[in-house]
């Protein structure tokens, strides 16, 4: 090597490969206020469509007259379940095996459902046209409490499901009972319950909530009747699965849809259902030739799409004397809403729920879910969560913090006691899962001494001899965290949506002069696939990510995929991804090979390069083989290089991680405040620390505000208490903590990479963490459970109800 | 439908004219008519801060103004803060600390952070988080729009220092 050559870590590092923290390539179009989000395409033509939507939560619809409406200037048409029908597009099948109106067909089941669509020159005009649809309703009885929805003479809220038994998911057993779901060994459970010398049994409600990204939903429809063509730009999550369902739906041949995502302005689970005006936006464009764009409004957003939770969970939980937990068991009524619209794998109604023995080895466990009808908007959605695993963590994480006080034992150490073990990997938990790695015990002690733990505790301990003695009035709480999470759905074999495997994939082509472009199945909504997808690249084939273009999100250029969600594009397209690259590689060492006039087996790779072994300085760098490969005949092997990989992965990944909030929290008013939060996640191999803390960040700051304040809320009759973000409650940065973070690295076993993904993690543990602070202050107290979210009152009736107000 | 009222306003430094119903809000006449679509919409009732611009020296929510308001107004947008060759620094600074991710909050993010260090140009943390407090942020849980913002500010006092 003489001097001029770079060195291996020069070269390394000018790849920007996996573990750089490498700034986004994002950025440039954001900051300069260049994205292209669903509400800045504007098509020649356009229209713009409004809905109708029900001021009642459960109605019959007598009639619709739409005469005023068609009579204002600039209004094309008013679309109704009748025009719908001769389509069959009155209803749609939604992802979990259910069906659901697109517009009110006789009656309406929610407050904010759609009843007409209004097509119009303009959206002030649409406005206007909606003001004057004339509709006449007459109020049915009402049922917003899953529990009364299934006493016996509980109005039938689903008429069209009359006389039908047997659901998409096995028996029903009342007319507004979705499905049972169970998973473990009952008996088992029972007889480990039973024989325990300490048992704990708590309601836990994780309480209804919604995703709210910033942008909400929306599309732009276009029927090209010359060539037959439909295209639909939207805020897709999962663009491809779109595609196939407008296919199956309108019954246009699927090469003649194309879908594209554009910009996404946040999704977090909100952007992964079909919703009424997709469907209605594509109809009104077949009808009226050109393009009409659908954007919905916050109030909309809030009411109609895509709430989130609302799982009333009664857990109990058992141990030896000593602390050694043997037996969990949990019966979880599931509020879905009007229609079964979750977004769940198809064979998984509850998500995965049953990944609520967490961080325990606990032996024996049970659970059983009751999906149930009720008058609030459908959705049920993975609100920046692996299907139901933020329900899962939050009730085993309070339930160990009620046993502990039970235990009358410090709640750090019961966790200790029972964490599955650094040498049980992989671990077989008693309801169903391959955890795949883990290193419990050493997060767990990083982050008690990070905090300084037993300092904590000394300083609450003094607080409350304080508090009592009259010396403050402010208590201090340690929420503790230590969350599993199930994230990168998942092996075809027991995981798809609509039938779809949940497979991802990854195509690349490098071009001559050795910069390429890759194309995934998955969509960014802000995570930076096009930095960090380049990165993974970048470390297999040496080519620098800066010379990669990621693209994704438009179904006629890129593989088909099945979107991102639930933490799934890092573990699936990500190892679709790294795979991909490695058959370029495979390819490349043969065109090394020839132009070396060495065996295939006597070169080795070298970051961005084949050198012949022992003999190094007689190398091909990727950028001459890509050069090779379409510029020259090479015997035996096709020009070009290009791959392309489907990636089904055998298991899913388990990342986890140990969060710790120290909360000061005012007994007299109700106030807290987030004095220091530490979080620690394992992730697996992490491909761009900066890119890794971001999402720490922000899934934090949501776990903030569910925790602290966030909620969808009805009154008695379904009127929607919080439809606007006056009412539902997001942080600003003034109520924002700064957050510390830190890592260990367990990768992932059967990952190409080990990476095992992140974006959901916060949230998962954040949520806890947050919540079993509040708990924890008011632990000496006698406080066992009351339910998020903790807003100003809550907690302030905490203190009422616990006679602290004297 | 009312008679539309032709409005002149400049807006990042050029003057505009358009014709516009006097119920028009101001961020729908910048989006729809004058296709400047680096606001965006997250609410369209004053809480999100999405669609905050620049006028007349002060951050205005423009889902809150009447376009009518705007009447001869000098609107700045985040199209007119810097370009593509000589970026704000507050751009940098946003890219350099990771002070975004979907993008959907950062045009009205910066042009608010524009206004307040010109009303505050060497502001603490607490005055960071306070004064960008009408604009929401869904995905980075506001740390390094902060860290972004003061290093912007820092940036800015260091090269007027260096300039005098
Ligand atoms: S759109 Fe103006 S404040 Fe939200
Ligand atoms: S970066 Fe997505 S809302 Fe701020």
């Amino acid at each position: 090597m003489n001097e001029m050559t770079p060195s291996r870590e020069e070269r390394t590092a000018n790849l920007k490969g996996t573990g750089c923290a490498r700034k986004r390539v994002e950025d440039a179009r954001f900051t300069q206020g260049k994205g292209n989000y669903v509400d800045d395409v504007k098509l020649p033509g356009m229209l713009f469509g409004d809905f109708v939507r029900s001021p009642h939560a459960h109605a019959r619809v007598t009639s619709i007259d739409p005469a005023a409406a068609l009579a204002l200037p600039g209004v094309v048409a008013v679309l109704t379940a009748k025009d719908l029908e001769p389509l069959n597009l009155h209803w749609m099948p939604t992802l979990a095996g259910d069906r659901q109106m697109v517009l009110a067909d006789g009656k309406v089941l929610f407050q904010g459902q759609e009843v007409a669509f209004v097509v119009a020159e303009d959206r002030y005009i649409a406005a206007d046209a909606v003001d004057l649809v004339e509709v006449e309703y007459e109020d049915l009885p009402v049922v917003v409490d899953p529990y009364k929805a299934l006493e016996d003479d509980a109005p039938v809220l689903r008429e069209d499901l009359e006389g039908q038994d047997e659901g998409a998911h096995g028996p029903r057993r009342h007319h507004n009972h979705i499905f049972r779901w169970e998973a473990g060994d009952r008996e088992a459970a029972e007889a480990a319950i039973g024989g325990s010398e300490v048992v704990v049994s708590e309601r836990i409600y994780y309480q209804r909530t919604h995703p709210c990204p910033l942008e909400t939903c929306g599309c732009v429809a276009s029927m090209d009747k010359v060539n037959g063509k439909l295209t639909v730009r939207g805020t897709f999550q999962a663009p491809h699965v779109v595609r196939t369902v407008a296919s199956l739906l309108s019954g246009i041949d699927e090469h003649n849809i194309r879908v594209i995502s554009p910009d996404i302005g946040g999704g977090f689970g909100n952007k992964v259902g079909v919703y009424p005006g997709y469907v209605c936006a594509i109809v009104a464009s077949i009808v009226t030739g050109v393009p009409v764009k659908w954007v919905e409004d916050r109030m909309e957003n809030l009411m109609a799409t895509a709430f989130a939770r609302d799982y009333w969970m009664d857990g109990t939980i058992s141990a030896t004397k000593d602390g050694r937990i043997t037996g969990l068991k949990a019966h979880v009524i599931a509020d879905h809403g009007a229609f079964d619209a979750c977004a769940d794998p198809t064979k998984f109604p509850a998500g995965f729920f049953h990944i609520c023995t967490g961080s325990y080895d606990i032996p024996a466990a049970h659970v059983a879910v009751d999906g149930v009808y009720t008058n609030k908007a459908p959705g049920g959605v993975a609100y920046r969560c692996s299907f139901r695993v933020t329900e899962a963590a939050y009730m085993i994480e309070r339930l160990i913090e009620i046993l502990a006080a039970k235990l009358d034992m410090d709640a750090a150490e019961l966790r200790r006691i029972n964490f599955i073990k650094a040498d049980q990997f992989p671990y077989q938990s008693a309801l169903g899962w391959e955890y795949d790695s883990g290193d419990y015990h050493t997060a767990w002690e990083k982050a008690l001494r990070a905090v300084g733990y037993e300092g904590l505790r000394a300083e609450q301990a003094q607080r409350i001899a304080d508090f009592k003695a009259g010396k403050t009035r402010k208590l201090l709480g340690i929420g503790l965290t230590h969350f599993t999470e199930i994230v990168g759905a998942g092996p075809v074999k027991n995981c798809d949506i609509l039938g779809m495997g949940m497979f991802d994939s990854c195509e690349i082509r490098i071009h001559p002069t050795g910069s390429a472009i890759a194309r995934l199945g998955t969509i960014s909504q802000g995570q930076g696939h096009a930095t960090t997808f380049a990165q993974i690249l970048a470390s297999e084939t040496g080519i620098p990510a800066d010379q990669i273009t990621i693209e994704e999100g438009d179904t006629d250029t890129a593989p088909y995929g099945l979107g991102t969600y639930g933490s799934r594009s890092t573990p699936v397209a990500g190892a679709a991804t790294a795979m991909a690259g490695r058959k370029i590689r495979a390819k490349a060492q043969m065109i090394a090979a020839y132009l070396l006039e060495v065996h295939d087996d006597d070169l080795e790779w070298d970051v961005d390069r084949f050198a012949v072994k022992g003999a190094t300085e007689r190398f091909k760098t990727m950028a001459e083989i890509a050069y090779a490969a379409y510029n020259q005949a090479i015997p035996g092997i096709e020009p070009g290089l290009e791959a392309v990989s489907y990636y089904d992965p055998p298991n899913m990944t388990y990342p986890f991680g140990a969060y710790i909030c120290v909360m000061e929290i005012d007994v007299d008013t109700g106030e807290h405040g987030i004095r220091q939060f530490y979080a620690l996640d394992d992730c697996g191999t992490r491909i761009n620390p900066m890119v890794i803390e971001g999402q720490v960040h922000g899934g934090l700051t949501e776990a903030l505000a569910i925790a602290m304040g966030q909620e969808i809320a009805y009154d008695d009759i379904g009127n929607v208490k919080t439809g606007t973000l006056m009412d539902f409650f997001l942080p600003t940065a003034w109520e924002t903590p700064n957050y510390t973070t830190d890592w260990t690295e367990t990768p992932s076993p059967h990952h190409p990479i080990g990476a095992k993904g992140v974006g959901e993690s916060p949230n998962v543990g954040g949520v806890p963490a947050f919540s079993n602070a509040v708990h924890d202050a008011f632990r000496a107290f006698g406080l066992t459970q009351s339910h998020m979210p903790h807003d100003h009152w809550r907690i302030w009736k905490i203190a009422h109800d616990l006679g602290l107000h004297g | 439908m009312a008679e539309k009222m032709h409005l002149k306003l400049t807006v990042n430094g050029k003057p505009v004219e358009a014709l516009a119903e006097p119920r028009e809000l101001l961020i729908h006449v910048l989006r729809e008519r004058l296709e400047i679509t680096g606001p965006h919409i997250g609410c369209e009732t004053s809480h999100c801060g999405a669609c905050t611009v620049d006028m007349d020296g002060r951050s205005v929510k423009s889902c809150t103004v009447l376009a009518a308001q705007a009447q001869g107004a000098q609107i700045t947008t985040i199209e007119g803060i810097g370009t593509p060759d000589a970026l704000h620094v507050l751009q940098e600074m946003f890219r350099e600390h990771h002070g975004l991710q979907c993008g959907f909050c950062t045009p009205g993010m910066i042009t608010r952070a524009w206004r307040l260090l010109q009303e505050n140009p060497d502001p603490t943390e607490e005055e960071v988080r306070f004064g960008m407090s009408g604009n929401l942020c869904r995905c980075t849980g506001y740390q390094n729009i902060v860290k972004a913002i003061l290093a912007a500010a820092a940036e800015l006092n260091a090269a007027k220092e260096a300039a005098q």
